[in-house]
């Protein structure tokens, strides 16, 4: 658990950056296993059970591993006048996962988050880095199809 | 990189700056925010810079990212220095063409803007009605700077008013400015800006801290993020204002995740302001120290009140305390705090260097100077606006934002987020300002503000909203976790066809128990779209309960799709895309058959026919 | 010392306590569900609600968690307080329906039946155990897990028992006895919610008693620095 020891040293153990340090173990893990954060409770000196707190608090983190691909569809208002709700039933009904999960072969995770910003472009599907506007739940499957 | 080390050194980089810039020479910048990006703004750029530097123009036209410019609706956005043309709509493949007509001193006339009631072309700006009748005084630089180049922000004053307050002011002397300008807070509370300071700086202890509150989660609003992204040094420059003044060294901001893009400009920001001395140790030469901290929220709507994020910022879960002393007392690490909203510290610079009488100029008696709202739903100029406080919803909805979009008509507009209402037609004269709108039963909030019309069903929003809330409150105490969650069912149940006698009597009562009783602000104020849609919106209520009918026809439980058989001549497209094959493809000019029982709802049939041969009842 | 007046009475009152505080030493009757006068008070099950008056304004506070000042004007019996107690026993009862200390608080504020769906938890999530395990045991083994209504009282990753030494406090300050403690023969079951932790007890060696967990000996051990023959014996035989 190198990785981990390097963002502790780089947080100079300091336990008030708890969630900076949760966000870089997952940045590089991909997700959040159990053992990098036993590791960060000891190095932190703080129980396991505020460790987990913290982690099951934010909605940023996940104790299972995040697919290749994460599929983001904006919940704010903006984005539900414009219809969000039938973009986000039909990830759902393609994926087959809640938002929160990840697709059994790894390959998507779906999420819905609750306002990116961009609001005049409503509806709006995030995919990795690229940002869809304008989308229409006829485009979904389309737009999911293109990823690899 | 030149360390600034006194005011004069300031001055002198400025005109050092200015100096190496020839003001005639053809700059093309491009819009890129993060809604930009969501327009293409980055292939835009790219496509500029390519025919650049395939036709060995590098040397006589720049070209430029900027921030957001607020007239979101026609990305991507380009506008062409010195004479500041306007472009709307810019795509990759009308980048030869603006290289070409940039070289010739030309204007691309047909992407221009063009006024949908005069149809005339608009080259400026200034002369487009969606900016006439704003008074961008905050956002208005993002035109010029790129926020990864703190020159920029040096070449157009910036630092200028650091610079002032540091060697031209003592902290008391900054206090009174603010004071004297009626500032209030802008992330929704509304609270003096002037008297947060005061008390900060009063309370007893050496360690004190200034924090941003950037967490901005309000669904429908994004003012911050285009600030943070479009001009971070403005921020920090009111930051560093604010710490002298306090007496604090030591700064948290806090910054959404969902935000990339602003972190990563604020990272540099903060990088290059340390650079240049305006942020670190001995700030300008002066003596004064003061060092920030970049934190990124975890994904938590409930970590935008301020108790709940200084919790995060001391490694535990975002739950907010009672805030029975002030966090100006005790606050981070018990200790004074003084926590405001990005724009609230973007106005501090402006303050102290046009001064309080300016800055009082604007607003109304209660509320000076102005606010940004990002204008957003069923408008036809959505984006992010700037006006003075007391102008009137009407003026926004229809001089600034055109109006309703494909001519329907407006039902209400939300502001203040979760914790607003909703404001009907017959309140348009209404003059937005802090107290104005609370009169109502709504509150302006931190600025988002969502225009609904015809179709949309004013019980589902409430549903939507505490839906909302329900997933984001911490879960602490029991009138907001148990107190939403029922509230939440009833209206489901009600959207859903189960509403019955009585519900609307059990809504207020839970209504007055959560806004009385519960531990924060997110509970406090979470029963407020209930509340005003129940005031003005009622009969849509009493119709879902009594005739189990949705007026907006939105509310799937309640309405169903219908093929118009006279009008559908049987192509076939909503057969190839409906995701269950409700659908039967009858043979060539025959209407297609729609089963009642496999249809799930989702509308994608009435998006895609071409032909409006399906109807909604 | 502080003067300030509840229900009409005047009360004298210690500067930096609280309201209820300040009550319970005058034995005016403030209901409350998650306090415990040994760990800090958190304000979660708002029963202990109370109206301040000042300045012609009145506010709803938690009186465990508001410090008492000069002059406070508090009552403990407006309407809008009875009506904040009947909801929130109301709102607790269709969460759990068969635990007995809130069908008696439910009794007692006149609410006879809930138009609400039942639950059938037993929690009601007022974070004693979690608070008592930290604060005063030093452990902290579990804690408050997840956020709003999927919150819940877990050790880490749901794993029994964790870093749990099975003292029982957490089972003796539950006002639901959602956790239970059960000692048979050598052995000590903490049940919690659906899962439970089995632990060996120690024997006294003179009077034969199981007294202590041997993990809590271990805990008690290394706080302490005592040595081992210090914990041969139980309290009562030393």
């Amino acid at each position: 658990m190198n990785e981990v020891e390097a963002i502790l040293d780089k947080y100079q153990g300091d336990s008030s950056q708890l969630v900076s340090i949760l966000q870089d173990v997952q940045e590089e893990y991909n997700w959040l296993p159990k053992e990098a954060l036993t590791q960060v409770s000891k190095g932190l000196r703080i129980p396991l059970s505020r460790v987990f707190s913290v982690v099951t608090f934010f909605k940023a983190f996940s104790l299972v591993p995040k697919g290749r691909h994460t599929v983001t569809i904006c919940m704010g208002t903006a984005c539900h006048v414009r219809g969000s709700v039938h973009i986000l039933d039909r990830a759902r009904q393609l994926f087959n996962i809640e938002p929160g999960g990840t697709t059994s072969d790894l390959k998507f995770s779906l999420e819905s988050v609750n306002c990116l910003g961009c609001c005049a472009l409503g509806p709006i599907m995030v995919v990795d880095d690229e940002y869809h506007g304008r989308v229409r739940t006829s485009d979904v499957g389309k737009i999911v199809a293109s990823c690899d | 990189m030149p360390r600034v080390n006194s005011r004069s050194d300031l001055e002198k980089l400025r005109k050092e700056i200015q100096a190496k810039r020839d003001p005639n020479k053809p700059c093309i910048s491009v819009s890129s925010g993060t809604c930009g990006r969501a327009f293409g703004s980055k292939r835009v750029y790219a496509a500029f810079e390519e025919e650049i530097k395939k036709r060995g123009l590098k040397v006589e036209i720049a070209i430029k990212k900027t921030g957001c410019l607020g007239f979101c609706e026609r990305g991507t956005l380009v506008v062409i220095y010195p004479e500041e043309i306007f472009y709307t709509r810019v795509q990759p493949k009308d980048a030869p063409e603006v290289v070409q007509s940039v070289k010739e001193r030309k204007i691309v006339d047909r992407l221009l803007y063009t006024d949908p009631v005069t149809r005339k072309k608009i080259t400026y700006e200034s002369e487009i009605p969606f900016y006439k009748a704003q008074q961008r005084i905050i956002s208005e630089a993002n035109r010029w700077i790129d926020p990864r180049n703190i020159e920029d922000y040096v070449a157009l004053g910036g630092y200028t008013a650091l610079s002032k307050a540091i060697f031209e002011m003592t902290p008391e002397e900054v206090l009174e400015e603010i004071k004297g300008a009626n500032l209030r807070g802008r992330g929704g509370g509304g609270f003096p800006t002037g008297r947060k300071w005061e008390t900060t700086k009063k309370a007893l202890g050496e360690l004190k801290y200034v924090i941003v509150n950037c967490d901005e989660g309000d669904p429908g609003a994004y003012m911050d993020r285009s600030l943070m992204e479009g001009n971070p040094h403005s921020v920090l420059e009111g930051l560093i204002i604010g710490a002298y003044t306090i007496g604090a060294h030591e700064g948290y901001i806090y910054i959404r995740n969902e935000y990339p893009l602003a972190v990563e400009n604020l990272r540099i920001a903060v990088n290059q302001a340390e650079e240049y001395g305006f942020l670190g140790g001995n700030i300008l030469g002066s003596g004064f120290d003061f060092r920030v901290r970049i934190n990124r929220g975890g994904g938590a709507f409930v970590c935008g009140e301020s108790s709940a994020l200084m919790a995060s910022l001391e490694g535990r879960p975002g739950e907010p305390r009672a805030k029975y002393i002030h966090a100006a007392e005790r606050g981070l690490w018990d200790r004074p705090t003084n926590l405001n909203n990005v724009e609230t510290w973007a106005n501090v610079p402006q303050i102290i260097l046009k001064g309080a009488d300016w800055f009082r100029g604007m607003g109304t008696d209660g509320s000076k100077g102005t606010k940004i709202f990002s204008l957003v739903g069923k408008v036809n100029n959505t984006g992010l606006v700037e006006v003075p406080m007391g102008i009137t919803l009407r003026e926004i909805i229809y001089d600034i934002g055109g109006g309703i979009r494909d001519n329907k008509k407006f039902k209400a507009v939300q502001t203040g987020g979760p914790s607003g209402g909703f404001i009907p037609e017959s309140l348009l004269d209404l003059r937005v300002d802090f107290d104005e709108i609370s009169k109502v039963g709504s509150m302006m909030g931190s600025g988002g503000m969502i225009v609904m019309d015809e179709g949309t069903c004013m019980v589902d929003m409430a549903r939507y909203f505490l839906s909302f809330l329900e997933g984001e409150s911490c879960g602490k105490c029991v009138p907001c976790r148990e107190g939403i969650k029922r509230m939440r069912q009833i209206l489901t149940g009600i959207t859903e066809g189960r509403g019955k006698e009585g519900d609307i009597d059990l809504l207020e009562r839970l209504a007055s128990y959560v806004a009385d009783a519960s531990l924060c602000a997110l509970g406090i104020t979470a029963p407020n779209p209930v509340l005003t849609s129940l005031r003005y919106f009622r009969n849509e209520y009493e119709a879902h309960i009594k005739e189990k009918r949705c007026l907006a026809k939105q509310c799937k439980e309640l309405i169903s799709y219908h093929i118009i058989d006279e009008k559908c001549p049987g192509c076939g497209l909503c057969v190839k895309n409906c995701p269950v094959e409700a659908i039967t493809f009858m043979g060539k000019k025959k209407p297609v058959i729609l089963d009642q029982s496999k249809c799930i709802k989702c509308g994608i049939c009435f998006d895609v026919c071409k032909l409006s041969a399906i109807e909604v009842r | 010392m502080v003067t300030l007046t509840i229900d009409g009475r005047e009360v004298r009152a210690k500067e930096g306590s609280t309201i209820l505080e300040a009550a319970l030493e005058e034995d005016i009757y403030i209901p409350t569900l998650c306090y415990y006068e040994r760990v800090s008070p958190a304000g979660v099950c708002r029963l202990c609600s109370v109206e301040i008056f000042r300045d012609g304004d009145s506010r709803i506070v938690a009186s465990c968690l508001y410090p008492v000042e000069e002059g406070l004007v508090v009552k403990t019996d407006t309407e809008k307080v009875m009506n904040i107690r009947k909801m929130t026993v109301e709102l607790l009862l269709a969460r759990c329906p068969d635990v007995k200390v809130i069908q008696d608080l439910a009794h007692n504020f006149g609410v006879e039946r809930t138009e609400f769906s039942l639950e059938d938890k037993k929690c009601i999530l007022c974070g004693l155990c979690a608070r008592v395990c930290e604060e005063i045991v030093g452990v902290g083994a579990i804690s408050l897990v997840g956020r709003g209504t999927e919150r819940s009282v877990n050790t880490p990753f749901l794993e029994e028992p964790g870093a749990c030494i099975g003292c029982g406090s957490c089972a003796f300050v539950c006002p639901t006895s959602a956790i239970r403690m059960e000692d048979i023969g050598d052995t000590r079951t903490i049940y919690r919610w659906k899962r439970k932790a089995e632990f060996k007890l120690k024997e006294c060696k003179k009077c034969g008693r199981y007294w202590a967990t041997e993990a809590q000996i271990e805990h008690m051990k290394k706080k302490t620095g005592l040595p081992e023959e210090f914990f041969e014996v139980c309290p009562n035989c030393r």
